[in-house]
């Protein structure tokens, strides 16, 4: 029964449990009521549409973010630079949005064009990560953070410099672009539907390239032996390096649609830490696309119910970081657990 | 110490790999462990050695006391210590160091008796090991005279050794049977397991068979050689007769070709090869035959001379350049490099056809698979990953995804760690292979006999020198493992044969 879906379906049930009650702990320790702390959770997050919006708009940049991890982890890549790749992603919207910012061609066109700006930026961006690995022998965790700092840099620079705002910058941004650049939303609430068509088409594609192309089948076989899969013919760095650009591409619209769906402009932490994120739930879903979606969305759920608890019950905002955290490393605890049972029986 | 195994079962999901084995040796025995692939011997010896238990019921008793096993540290505190086919050792640390390692207690290690241990040890089976010289360096025979010591000198009085004349020259292998001849004289129990004949015949006092699990057969000098491959197999087979290849047009000619790594320059090497003929490269391991067949499949960038595939000059293209011609790489390591763990059967089918399409056609996919499992007889299903197969068999996967139209196959060790059967097998599919697209064939074993045998010329590297192409038929396995060991090698450094 361990070896089946069943089995592993109840030991993630008993790791999501077991995170449960170690939060539940740490709240107790601090003398909070862990039973008050998800009610607010579950309220902030659910509670209403208008909180529910606010998930969604969460989950959009997440799951993006988690659809190209799933290609870079297939092809045994740590892309840690996914952040930087949003950060210029974001960048790169913004930048073609303000060649337009007289012109009279249709916004629609404009925005498209912006959110495909940002595309390339983020593939440019992550192909600076692929080449240091492939041509340069630098380990792509390396590259990959070094590069998010650049990143950072990049974007006060210009915040600060060359896109600051009339008279005196400021760190709340570059200034805003009028309403016409906004993706147009749901009356009264803050998510715009087609950011969260682009991302479940997103997620929805990385699945088919990964379960039934001859790319997707050639980027595991690197990313499982990549010398087996040169002998095998495929030629290797490129699909490493493809896995790059389709990563890079991915989190280049979050960054995008971050500007156009959600700040309307450039912010220092515009990446928000998706990236990062985005790693966890890879791994949360054992790189598997069809969980994506629930996981990505539970999580984005938490970072929005957190923001009731400093208001409600005078804890910081931090505890669904910590909850996400706790939840990967059980699950990973228990994964490595139920091998070892499996081997044994 | 005396070593008994009493009623030792072991299953793996629903497949028994030992069912109800008992086996006594005593004190000083050479005991030889026999069997073919899968037929429960290294699963035996991983139960009394420590890396796995056995299922509840069985006993190991110790000169008369039960004891229990649950590790390796366990194992080598009751005096069992074992010698596996691949060292266990640590390449990029000196040997000191990894003699020292594995050893309980202090958190400062006394270098300098240790060395003096090491040294005596050393002197004693007149091993000549430089403590100070980094593993890497080490041949296979000399990392498992470090292992050999290393396991003596934790206190090992019953020592089981896997394979260990695989992939080591003729006099290691005779400084091998010595040490372990002398070693049983002073009443330590020797567990020898292997597949081969004849170093079973020479070195054991008592023979074990074992087949698909159960232990068949227990037998003692003189043995008859027929007797000992019936109890294997539970029938007889045999080589059979060599059977020269009739050759067409040159496929690969190499002009003057050098190569060079950290340690070893090839010069000058001319070869024509022809269609349909097979050439063995015999030689040490690390005598340059590595280096070698690679710079045949543009693995390896010669740094002089020329390579020509089929007429083509291919000198300095990569891999996939070679691939093109229709060259196919096999090498040793199968999970390593040759196969990729995690992927199905037809995975590796699909991806060997080299598709340009988009969208992954299933159904052909699976017809390709059945079809291939069928015709290379491999014990296994569309979708098993290729870890799950046993060796043999990913051997015989491996064969299946030779890409069509084929021109040279170059192969390391296609046969290591197969029994006879599939060894045979192996190589009359290759064959066929071959003879189907004309193809030719390079090959490097470590085992004589199969190099003499399949061979149609051979070359013999010894530390990077290379001999001219020797006809098989005119060398006996006494004058190639001479040339091996670096006798009767002339001035220029042709073999004199």
């Amino acid at each position: 029964m361990l070896k089946s879906k069943a089995g592993g379906f109840i030991f993630q049930l008993i790791a999501f449990m077991l995170a449960m009650v170690f939060v539940s702990l740490i709240l107790l320790a601090v003398g909070a009521s862990p039973l008050d702390a998800y009610k607010n959770m579950l309220t902030g997050s659910v509670g209403s549409m208008r909180k529910f919006a606010e998930v969604l708009v969460s989950f959009v940049p997440l799951l993006l973010v988690t659809a190209g991890l799933l290609i870079t982890f297939s092809a045994g890549l740590w892309n840690i630079g996914v952040e930087g790749q949003i950060v210029l992603g974001a960048i790169g919207s913004v930048w073609v949005l303000r060649q337009f910012v007289d012109s009279s061609l249709p916004p629609a066109l404009i925005i498209t064009l912006s959110i495909l700006g940002g595309m390339v930026a983020g593939a440019v961006w992550a192909s600076f990560a692929g080449m240091l690995k492939t041509f340069g022998g630098v380990n792509e965790i390396f590259g990959g953070l070094g590069l998010n700092f650049v990143s950072t840099a990049l974007t006060l620079y210009l915040i600060f410099g060359p896109w600051k705002r009339e008279g005196v910058a400021s760190m709340s941004g570059t200034e805003p672009f009028p309403d016409v650049f906004s993706l147009p939303q749901i009356p009264d609430l803050r998510i715009s539907p087609y950011a969260l068509a682009i991302a479940l088409v997103a997620v929805l594609i990385v699945y088919f390239i990964l379960q039934g192309t001859y790319f997707g089948l050639k980027i595991k076989a690197v990313g499982k032996n990549i010398r087996a899969a040169y002998l095998l013919g495929i030629p290797t760095w490129q699909y490493s390096l493809y896995s790059f650009l389709i990563c890079g591409a991915l989190a280049g619209v979050a960054g995008a649609l971050q500007v156009t769906a959600v700040y309307h402009r450039l912010i220092p932490s515009i990446s928000s830490g998706y990236g990062y994120l985005g790693l966890m739930v890879a791994m949360l879903v054992n790189y598997q696309a069809v969980w994506a979606v629930p996981v990505a969305l539970l999580f984005a759920a938490l970072n929005i119910g957190s923001i009731q608890l400093p208001i409600v019950m005078k804890l910081d905002s931090s505890l669904s970081g910590v909850l996400q955290g706790v939840l990967v490393l059980f699950v990973l605890l228990t994964e490595g657990v139920r091998q070892k049972f499996v081997k044994k029986v | 110490m005396n070593v008994e195994l009493k009623n030792i079962h072991k299953h793996f999901g629903k497949t028994y790999a030992n069912k109800g084995i008992d086996l006594t040796v005593q004190s000083g025995t050479i005991q030889g462990i026999l069997g073919e692939n899968g037929a429960g011997k290294s699963t035996l010896m991983k139960i009394l050695s420590g890396f796995i238990q056995a299922d509840p019921g069985g006993e190991i008793i110790l000169d008369g006391k039960s004891v229990v096993i649950n590790s390796p540290a366990d194992a080598i505190h009751v005096g069992v210590g074992m010698l596996h086919q691949d060292p266990l050792d640590f390449p990029p640390m000196r040997v000191l160091d990894n003699f020292l390692l594995g050893r309980s207690g202090g958190l400062f290690p006394n270098r300098t008796s240790v060395r003096q241990d090491f040294l005596n040890l050393a002197r004693q089976f007149d091993f000549s090991l430089d403590p100070d010289n980094y593993v890497d360096a080490l041949t296979v025979g000399e990392r498992q005279q470090l292992e050999i010591i290393r396991l003596l000198w934790m206190g090992a009085r019953v020592l089981i050794l896997d394979e260990p004349t695989t992939g080591i020259s003729a006099s290691q292998k005779q400084k091998l049977f010595a040490t372990l001849k002398k070693l049983a004289e002073q009443g330590m129990t020797i567990i020898f397991v292997s597949h081969k004949l004849e170093d079973v015949e020479f070195l054991c006092n008592q023979v074990a068979v074992l087949r698909a699990g159960e232990l068949v057969g227990m037998t003692k000098p003189p043995f008859e050689t027929s007797t000992l491959v019936e109890l294997m197999f539970g029938k007889v087979v045999t080589l059979g007769d060599r059977q020269p290849a009739k050759t067409g047009d040159t496929v690969l000619s190499l002009q003057n070709v050098s190569l060079e790594d950290v340690r070893l320059k090839i010069k000058n090497v001319n070869l024509d090869l022809r269609a349909g003929e097979v050439i063995g490269l015999a030689g040490l391991e690390g005598s340059g035959q590595g280096m070698f067949i690679r710079a045949c499949a543009g693995l390896v960038r010669p740094v002089g001379g020329k390579v020509f595939l089929k007429g083509r000059d291919l000198t300095g293209k990569a891999y996939h350049a070679f691939k093109h011609q229709g060259v196919n790489f096999l090498p040793a390591s199968r999970l390593e490099e040759g196969l990729v763990p995690g992927l199905s059967l037809t995975d590796h089918f699909i991806l060997a056809e080299e598709p340009t399409g988009v969208f992954i056609d299933r159904v052909a996919g699976q017809r390709l698979a059945e079809d291939r499992i069928k015709s290379f007889n491999i014990r296994g299903t569309p979708t098993s990953t290729v870890e799950s197969l046993s060796g043999g068999n990913q051997q015989r996967a491996e064969l299946a995804l030779l890409q069509s139209p084929l021109s040279l196959v170059l192969l390391e060790h296609p046969t290591r760690g197969l029994d006879i059967e599939s060894v045979i097998y192996i190589w009359s599919k290759l064959k066929d292979r071959c003879k189907q697209d004309g193809a030719a064939i390079i090959f490097i074993s470590s085992d004589l006999e199969e190099v003499l045998q399949y061979s149609d010329r051979l070359l013999v590297f010894f530390s990077g020198k290379v001999s001219e192409p020797i006809d098989a038929a005119t060398i006996s396995v006494e004058q190639l493992g001479q040339l091996i060991g670096g006798k009767g090698w002339t001035q220029k450094g042709d073999a004199n044969a």
